[in-house]
């Protein structure tokens, strides 16, 4: 994705990851912004208040996290494309509604930038801590899809990825950016609105007189979906519920409806996986690495590699759901796996699953609001 | 004139949850009959709730219906009224729902006067979980989380709307449907926030440990507790103390949020050449 940075055509712009992402949404089509004041990412709604009006959207500021989440659900619900950003105490509070948008199927996007916690933590460093939070933040069995750009014009494209992955599985979706991301700036070409593909959600293609089943789902196990105000006068619940939309207690239908909800990702995964390989063919030692870490990782690889150590990175860009196959492919000739991140060692946990009794897996964590410098990962990969 | 409910309601999705006595069933026919007096087309209106006896209420009217999580009904309607201004969107929401763990989302709709309708199915009491106490139980009364009696002072829903902002504001009793339904039909005419404050006998959890009686008995405890306000000057405040009164309790006229907002765009948007 980065690579497309230096394509000649576009704007040439010089940006914070915050103003990148406000850029990417509106070029995504988001144009209704509900959201609450909190640090490291209260630029994006500051951005996002100056821009909306002027293209004719809406730009609200609600009393907190959790009615921001509410209010994105709802304008959803009514046909926008919408969104809401915040940092890790918002993004607690937004759990319970995320959940709600989750199994009502409304497609929404929230940014995090995430910062050092729990609880206040360290407002204004960076940090990756939210990591399983993004998994299983909101309680029960649930889908759950959530990238994490490296560079400025990766927090473009993977925000206008956000708002298509949420069209096309009627679901929210997470964009886990860390401080640094957020704040760095770098130059950026973003591509002309031509170049950008846009997935707007799939409207049921009906017969005069029929019924529309806003739950029911074919093959692709994504209902297609009308906006309120269009006709259909269908109900929407976070209770359990059957194809209608209503409640339902009946054993198999709670039993369909979670199953589908999960495996919706499933049967589209390949879409959704977004990474980057570098050098992993031969790798003998793999870095794992996502965020503003794999940037330090990689220049580690390369100081690695030009000491003869056969080092390699595998950079997840969707961090949920994981690239597993693609992680074991990378990690096919590797004796170790290094897995550095700004937390202790929640993305590592993955890793471990995924590659089992195999190679010998080294964190390198660091929770004091500092970045990951490459010499540490250096050292981790030359087994220092 | 006698309307035909069922064009609003969804039969198949009879009987309702409520018990035989509740007041819930005689607020729904009053939103109804408010509905149909404003003749807009159903395919506009959008009835959001939460979560308690109250918020079933969406479920069985043949409107756009969300049912959302609990206290947060006014933020999804708010999204929704700012996304498209052209529905009508109407909030119902009990008293603990919407006075307590929504009370931070009802002062601030009330602060924005967006034009939004929140009928507040006020109880006294939290029904669909077993009978606890809420903001709005009265002192002294009893619950299942109040054995002894609350010892809190209860929410004024009227109080703190205008308090905060509403442009419409007033309360109903069950007893009186036709007032209710006038007061309903002002509310939803308010280019602005309003609050209905409609008093609802729960026979099963208030009325039964506070010894209050059935639902004929407990409408005459109401009766007793209320007055009407136009007869307010003519009373003396002996009379009024620690009574309620009933109507249309504060009318305003102030910018509201959708119709500021568009002003807003129609400021800053570029002039198209």
């Amino acid at each position: 994705m980065s690579d497309e940075a230096t394509k000649p055509s576009g704007t040439v712009k010089f940006l914070s990851g915050n103003e990148a992402c406000m850029e990417g949404a509106i070029a995504a089509g988001c144009r209704f912004f509900a959201g609450y004041p909190i640090s490291p990412s209260s630029e994006i709604a500051e951005k996002m208040s100056g821009r909306l009006p002027k293209l004719g959207g809406k730009f609200i500021q609600m009393e907190d996290e959790i009615a921001s989440m509410g209010a994105i659900i709802g304008a959803s619900l009514a046909g926008q494309k919408t969104m809401t950003a915040t940092s890790g105490p918002g993004f607690s509070l937004m759990q319970e509604n995320l959940g709600f948008a989750m199994m009502a199927e409304v497609p929404c996007v929230v940014i995090n930038v995430m910062r050092g916690g729990p609880s206040t933590g360290n407002p204004t460093g960076p940090s990756q801590s939210d990591v399983m939070q993004c998994r299983w933040g909101t309680h029960g069995d649930h889908p759950a899809i959530a990238l994490s750009p490296s560079t400025i014009r990766e927090v473009f494209d993977t925000t206008v990825a956000c708002f298509n992955f949420a069209e096309m599985m009627r679901t929210p979706v997470v964009l886990a950016m860390d401080e640094i991301t957020a704040h760095m700036r770098e130059k950026i070409v973003i591509p002309p609105a031509a170049e950008i593909a846009l997935i707007n959600r799939r409207k049921p293609a009906l017969q005069a007189g029929e019924t529309y089943y806003p739950y029911e789902a074919g093959e692709d196990l994504v209902p297609p979906m009308m906006n309120f105000g269009e006709g259909a006068r269908y109900h929407v619940t976070g209770l359990d519920h059957d194809r209608t939309g209503f409640p339902s207690a009946a054993a198999e239908v709670q039993e369909s409806l979670h199953r589908r909800l999960v495996d919706k990702i499933e049967r589209h995964l390949e879409k959704l996986l977004l990474f980057e390989h570098h050098r992993t063919e031969d790798a003998e030692v793999l870095v794992v690495a996502y965020g503003s870490t794999a940037r330090s990782a990689k220049r580690a690889v390369e100081e690695a590699r030009a000491k003869g150590v056969k080092a390699g990175l595998f950079r997840p860009i969707t961090l949920y759901p994981i690239p597993e196959k693609q992680i074991e492919a990378a990690a096919a000739h590797a004796k170790r796996v290094v897995v550095p991140e700004m937390n202790l060692g929640q993305y590592k946990l993955e890793v471990e699953r995924i590659l089992g009794k195999g190679p010998a897996i080294t964190g390198v964590n660091r929770v004091n609001g500092e970045p990951i410098a490459p010499s540490l990962i250096l050292s981790a990969i030359l087994g220092d | 004139m006698s309307m035909d409910y069922f064009q609003y309601l969804r039969k198949e999705k009879m009987p309702h949850i409520w018990c035989p006595g509740c007041g819930h069933g005689t607020i729904m026919k009053s939103i109804l009959r408010a509905l149909d007096k404003l003749k807009w087309n159903q395919d506009d209106v959008v009835v959001v709730s939460g979560i308690g006896c109250s918020s079933r209420t969406p479920g069985y009217l043949d409107f756009n219906t969300l049912h959302t999580t609990h206290g947060r009904a006014l933020a999804f309607a708010t999204g929704i009224k700012v996304a498209n201004p052209k529905l009508h969107v109407i909030v119902v929401s009990g008293d603990g729902d919407a006075m307590a763990i929504g009370g931070n989302h009802f002062i601030h709709a009330c602060r924005r006067n967006i034009e939004i309708t929140l009928i507040v199915f006020n109880n006294n009491i939290y029904g669909m979980t077993g009978g606890q106490a809420s903001p709005t139980t009265f002192t002294g009364f009893k619950g299942t989380t109040a054995p002894y009696g609350a010892i809190e002072q209860p929410f004024n829903v009227c109080s703190m709307a205008q308090a905060a902002g509403a442009t419409f504001v007033a309360r109903a009793l069950d007893l009186d449907a036709v007032a209710m339904d006038r007061l309903i039909v002002q509310a939803m005419q308010n280019k602005g926030f309003s609050v209905v404050d409609a008093w609802s006998q729960c026979t099963t959890y208030f009325g039964r440990p506070n010894k209050w009686g059935d639902a004929s008995d407990m409408m005459e405890h109401y009766k007793a507790l209320t007055y009407n306000v136009r007869l307010s000057d003519k009373m003396t405040e002996e009379e009024k103390a620690g009574k309620y009164p009933v109507g249309v309790l504060h009318q305003a006229t102030r910018p509201e949020f959708c119709a500021e907002y568009d002003k807003l765009i129609e400021r800053v948007r570029p002039v198209e050449k």
